[in-house]
C-alpha cells in the first residue's frame, strides 16, 4: 500500500527529566502523557464506581451518607467522561494519528502541548471539592438547575473545570482537524484514510460544535447563582428546562464523541486480525458522517418526561430510531469484514469482538429508549444507567484497551504479555456482564437511579452487580501491570507487529522513533 | 530550531505550562472570591497577569519565528485553518445564548402565559402574566425598567462597527499593493473605531443601570441584553487589542504583501465580531 522512509532518527535535544514532558512539543510525548493521565483519572471514577457499588450491596444505608454517595455518581460521571474516556481518544490521537497519515508531528505542536496542561489542572479543580465545606457537586453531571444551584462551595470550581477541560478540548479537536486536513503525506487522498482518521475527524467536529454551548450553558449557570440573571428562573420569564435543551445539545453529540472514534479503533483491529481489508469503507465514512449529523437534531430524546409538545416527542423519537440505521451499516460490516477471513484471537481482537456484540446490546436497549410512551416507563430507571454503561464501557472502554494492546508494541516496542492480556480480557468480559446486565432487569422492574437505597426486590440482582463490579475493578490492575511490565521490556516487536496489519504506522520501526516521516513518505 | 525537514515543529516551549498555570490561577481565583475568599480576587488577577506573560512570551515567539522565514505555505495554512475552526466554536459559543434568547422569547414566555398545554400553569402559579417581549417574567425581577431603543447609541455603534468592517478591508487591500501607510492609517481607524465602539458600550450600560433600571437581573430581557452585548463586548476589545498588536507590527515593518496571516486572522476575527453584532442588533434591540 505504501512506502515511508523515515530519516534522521535522532533524539530530542531539547530539555531532559520533568522539564521535557513539562514543555514537550512532540505528538508522542504529548499522546503519552494524555493516556496515563487518562489512565489515572479512570481509577480515580473507578474508585468512586466501587463505592457506589458497595453502598449498594445490599438494601440499607450502610457505608456512606446519601450525600456523599450523590456526590460519588456525580464525580464518577465527571471523571470517566472528561478525564478518563475523552482524554484517552486524544491520547490515541496524538499518537496515531501523524503516524497514520505520515506527519511528522501535530500541525500545532505548542498548543497540543497546552491542550494537555490544561487538563491535570481542570482536573485539580474538580477533584479538590471532595475537600471543600459540603462537598463534591453532588446534582448528577448533568447539572440540572435549579438543583445544581444548591451546590455549596463546590459549584464555581464545578464550572471553571467544565471551562477548563472544554478548552483543552476545542484546542485538541482544531490540532486533530489541520493535522488531518494540512498534514497528510502526498498521495494519502481523503478516501484513503484510515478508518481511525477519519472517526476522528468528524468526531474533532463535533468537539468544536458542542463543546462551546456547554461553556454557555455553564456560564449560563454562573450567572444565575451569583449575579442574579433568570435564565433557568421561571419567576424572571426563564425556564429550567430551557437549561436541559442547550445541554443536551452538547450532551447528545458528546456521546458521539466517546463512540466514534472507538468505532474507528475497532475498524483498524478488525481486518488486521481477520486478515481482510474492511468490508465497505466508503460506506462506514458516510456511516460515520450520517451518525454525527443525526447527532445534533436528537437531543430532547434525553428529556422525553419533561413535558415537551407531543410533535417536539414525535420527531425526536423517529430522528433517534434513524440513527440505527447508520450504526446497523457498521455492524454489519464489521461482522462482514469477518466473513471467511483468517481470524486469529489475540487480545485486541478479543476486546474488539467482545465490543461488537456488547456494544450492540447498549445499542439496543437505546433503541428501546427512543419510543417515547416505552422511555416514559424506563426513564431515570437502572435501565438507563445499564444502556448507557453498555455503550460506554464495553463500548468505548473496551474499544480503548483495544486500542492500547493493539499499538503498545508500537510505543514500547515490545510484545505486551498476551497470557495476561488474555485473562484481563476474559475476567473483564465476564464481570463487565455480571455488573451491568442485570441493571436492565432492576430497571425494567421499577428501580430508580442515582439513589442509596433500594426496595428489597432489587437486592439479589444488586448483589450480583456489586460483585461483578468489584471484580471489574480488581481486574483492570492487570491491565495497568501489563502496560508496566511492557514498557519496561519484553519480547522484541517487529515494525509490522501483527501479521495481518496494513497502514504507515506499521512502516515505522517498533518503538516509533522520537520523530517520524520528516520526509514525507509517498502513498500509492 | 528544528529545520531540517519541510515543516517546522518547535522543539519545547515553556509557554503552553505556563498558559495552564495562568488559566488555573484565574479559575481557582475567581471560584474562591465567589465563594467569599478574601485572597480570591487576588489569584485571579495573577492569573490574569500569568496569561497575559505568557501570551506576550508566545506570541512573540511566533512573530519573531515568522519574520526570521521559518514559516512555509504549509505552516500557514495549518495557522488560517486553527483560526478558522477557532472562529467557529466562538460562534458556537454565542450561538448558545442566542439560543437561549430564542427558547426564552418563542418557548419559556408564552408557556408561562398559558400557551400549548399550560393552561393550568398560568392559572395556578401566574394568572396576571401575559406573555409579551420584553418582559423581566412574572415576578417583574427587578422591579420597572425602560427598554433599551434601537435607534440612537445602538444605531450608531452598528455604523461604527460596519465602518470598521470596511477600513479593515481597504487596509488588507492596500497591505496586498504594499501601500504600507495607507494600510497603517486604515489600520488605525479601525481599532479606533473598536474602542469608540466599547466606549459607547460602556457608556450605554451606565445609563441603563442608572437611569432605565435595566440590570443583568432584570428578569430574562436583562440576562439575554447584558449577556450577549457583554460577551459580544468583551469580543470587540479583545479584537481591538489584536487589532492594535498588528498595527504596531505594521508601524514596525513586519508582513509583506504575500505572507501576512496574522493579520489575515484579525481581519476574519473582526468581520466575525461584526457580524455577531449584526445578529445581535436585529434580535436584540430590534425585533
Amino acid at each position: 500500500m505504501s512506502t515511508a522512509t523515515t530519516t534522521h532518527g535522532h533524539e530530542d535535544h531539547g530539555p531532559t527529566g520533568i522539564r521535557r514532558w513539562l514543555t514537550t512539543t512532540n505528538h508522542k510525548d504529548i499522546g503519552t502523557m494524555y493516556l496515563v493521565f487518562s489512565l489515572l483519572m479512570f481509577f480515580v471514577g473507578g474508585a468512586m464506581a466501587m463505592v457506589i457499588r458497595a453502598e449498594l450491596f445490599q438494601p440499607g444505608l450502610q457505608l456512606v451518607d446519601p450525600g456523599f454517595f450523590n456526590q460519588m455518581t456525580t464525580m464518577h460521571a465527571l471523571v470517566m467522561i472528561f478525564g478518563a474516556v475523552m482524554p484517552a481518544f486524544v491520547g490515541l490521537a496524538n499518537w496515531m494519528v501523524p503516524l497514520m497519515v505520515g506527519a511528522p508531528d501535530m500541525a500545532l505542536p505548542r498548543l497540543n502541548n497546552w491542550s494537555f496542561w490544561i487538563l491535570p489542572f481542570a482536573f485539580t479543580l474538580l477533584l479538590s471539592t471532595l475537600f471543600l465545606p459540603g462537598g463534591a457537586p453532588a446534582g448528577g453531571w448533568t447539572m440540572y438547575p435549579p438543583l445544581v444551584l444548591q451546590t455549596g462551595n463546590a459549584f464555581p470550581f464545578l464550572i471553571f473545570s467544565v471551562h477548563l477541560m472544554g478548552i483543552s478540548s476545542i484546542m485538541g479537536a482544531i490540532n486533530i482537524i489541520v493535522t488531518i486536513m494540512n498534514m497528510r503525506a502526498p498521495g494519502m487522498t481523503l478516501l484513503k484514510m484510515p478508518l481511525f482518521v477519519w472517526t476522528w475527524l468528524i468526531t474533532a467536529y463535533l468537539l468544536i460544535l458542542v463543546m462551546p454551548v456547554l461553556a454557555g450553558a455553564v456560564t449560563m449557570l454562573l450567572t444565575d447563582k451569583y449575579f442574579g440573571t433568570s435564565f433557568f428562573l421561571a419567576a424572571g420569564g426563564g425556564d429550567p428546562v430551557m437549561f436541559q435543551h442547550i445541554f443536551w445539545f452538547f450532551g447528545h453529540p458528546e456521546v458521539y464523541i466517546m463512540i466514534l472514534p472507538a468505532f474507528g479503533i475497532i475498524s483498524e483491529i478488525i481486518p488486521t486480525f481477520s486478515r481482510k481489508p474492511l468490508f465497505g469503507y466508503s460506506s462506514m465514512v458516510y456511516a460515520t458522517a450520517s451518525i454525527a449529523f443525526l447527532s445534533f437534531i436528537v437531543w430532547a430524546h434525553h428529556m422525553f418526561t419533561v413535558g415537551m409538545p407531543l410533535a417536539g416527542q414525535l420527531f425526536f423519537m423517529f430522528a433517534t430510531m434513524l440513527i440505527a440505521v447508520p450504526t446497523g451499516v457498521k455492524v454489519f460490516n464489521w461482522v462482514a469484514t469477518m466473513w471467511k477471513g483468517a481470524m486469529t484471537f489475540e487480545t485486541p481482537m478479543l476486546f474488539a469482538l467482545a465490543f461488537v456484540f456488547l456494544f450492540t446490546i447498549g445499542g439496543f436497549s437505546g433503541l428501546m429508549l427512543a419510543i417515547v410512551p416505552a422511555d416514559v416507563q424506563y426513564h431515570d430507571s437502572y435501565f438507563v444507567v445499564a444502556h448507557f454503561h453498555y455503550v460506554l464501557v464495553p463500548g468505548a472502554v473496551f474499544a480503548i484497551m483495544a486500542g492500547v494492546y493493539y499499538w503498545l508494541p508500537k510505543w514500547t516496542g515490545y510484545m505486551y504479555d498476551e497470557k495476561m492480556g488474555k485473562l484481563h480480557f476474559w475476567i473483564s468480559a465476564i464481570s463487565v456482564n455480571l455488573t451491568f446486565f442485570p441493571m436492565h432487569f432492576v430497571g425494567l422492574a421499577g428501580m430508580p437511579r442515582r439513589i442509596p437505597d433500594y426496595a428489597t426486590q432489587f437486592a439479589d440482582f444488586n448483589m450480583i452487580a456489586s460483585v461483578g463490579a468489584f471484580v471489574f475493578g480488581v481486574s483492570q490492575l492487570l491491565f495497568a501491570w501489563n502496560i508496566y511490565k511492557c514498557a519496561r521490556g519484553g519480547k522484541k516487536a517487529t515494525a509490522q507487529v501483527w501479521e495481518g496489519a496494513q497502514g504507515l504506522e506499521w512502516t515505522v520501526p517498533s518503538p516509533a522513533p522520537h520523530h517520524t516521516f520528516d520526509t514525507p513518505p509517498v502513498v500509492k | 530550531m528544528d529545520q531540517t525537514h519541510g515543516y517546522y515543529v518547535p522543539h519545547s516551549s515553556n509557554w503552553p505550562f505556563v498558559g495552564a498555570i495562568g488559566l488555573f490561577l484565574l479559575m481557582f481565583g475567581v471560584s474562591t472570591a465567589l465563594n467569599g475568599a478574601g485572597f480570591g480576587s487576588w489569584v485571579a488577577w495573577i492569573g490574569v497577569a500569568v496569561v497575559l506573560f505568557m501570551m506576550v512570551g508566545w506570541f512573540g515567539n511566533v512573530i519573531s519565528e515568522s519574520e526570521a522565514g521559518m514559516y512555509n505555505l504549509a505552516e500557514d495554512r495549518s495557522f488560517r485553518m486553527g483560526m478558522t475552526w477557532f472562529i467557529i466554536s466562538e460562534v458556537m459559543f454565542f450561538a448558545a445564548f442566542f439560543g437561549a434568547l430564542f427558547y426564552a422569547r418563542q418557548m419559556a414566555i408564552p408557556w408561562l402565559g398559558g400557551e400549548g398545554n399550560n393552561f393550568f400553569t398560568h392559572l395556578f402559579l401566574y394568572p396576571e402574566f401575559s406573555a409579551e417581549w420584553p418582559t423581566n417574567g412574572p415576578n417583574a425581577l427587578g422591579g420597572d425598567y425602560q427598554v433599551m431603543a434601537a435607534t440612537g447609541l445602538p444605531l450608531i455603534n452598528t455604523l461604527i462597527l460596519l465602518t470598521s468592517g470596511v477600513t479593515i478591508t481597504i487596509a488588507h487591500h492596500a497591505l496586498k499593493e504594499n501601500n504600507r501607510s495607507l494600510t497603517a492609517w486604515m489600520l488605525f481607524a479601525t481599532l479606533s473605531l473598536g474602542f469608540i465602539f466599547v466606549g459607547l458600550q460602556a457608556y450605554e450600560y451606565y445609563h441603563a443601570y442608572h437611569a432605565m433600571n435595566l440590570k443583568l437581573s432584570t428578569g430574562i430581557y436583562g440576562s439575554t441584553f447584558f449577556m450577549l452585548t457583554g460577551f459580544h463586548g468583551m469580543h470587540v476589545t479583545l479584537g481591538a487589542i489584536m487589532l492594535t498588536v498588528i498595527w504596531i507590527r505594521v508601524l514596525k515593518g513586519h508582513f509583506t504583501p504575500s505572507h501576512h496571516f496574522a493579520f489575515e486572522g484579525v481581519a476574519w476575527y473582526w468581520h466575525f465580531v461584526d457580524v455577531v453584532w449584526l445578529g445581535l442588533y436585529i434580535f436584540v434591540y430590534w425585533l
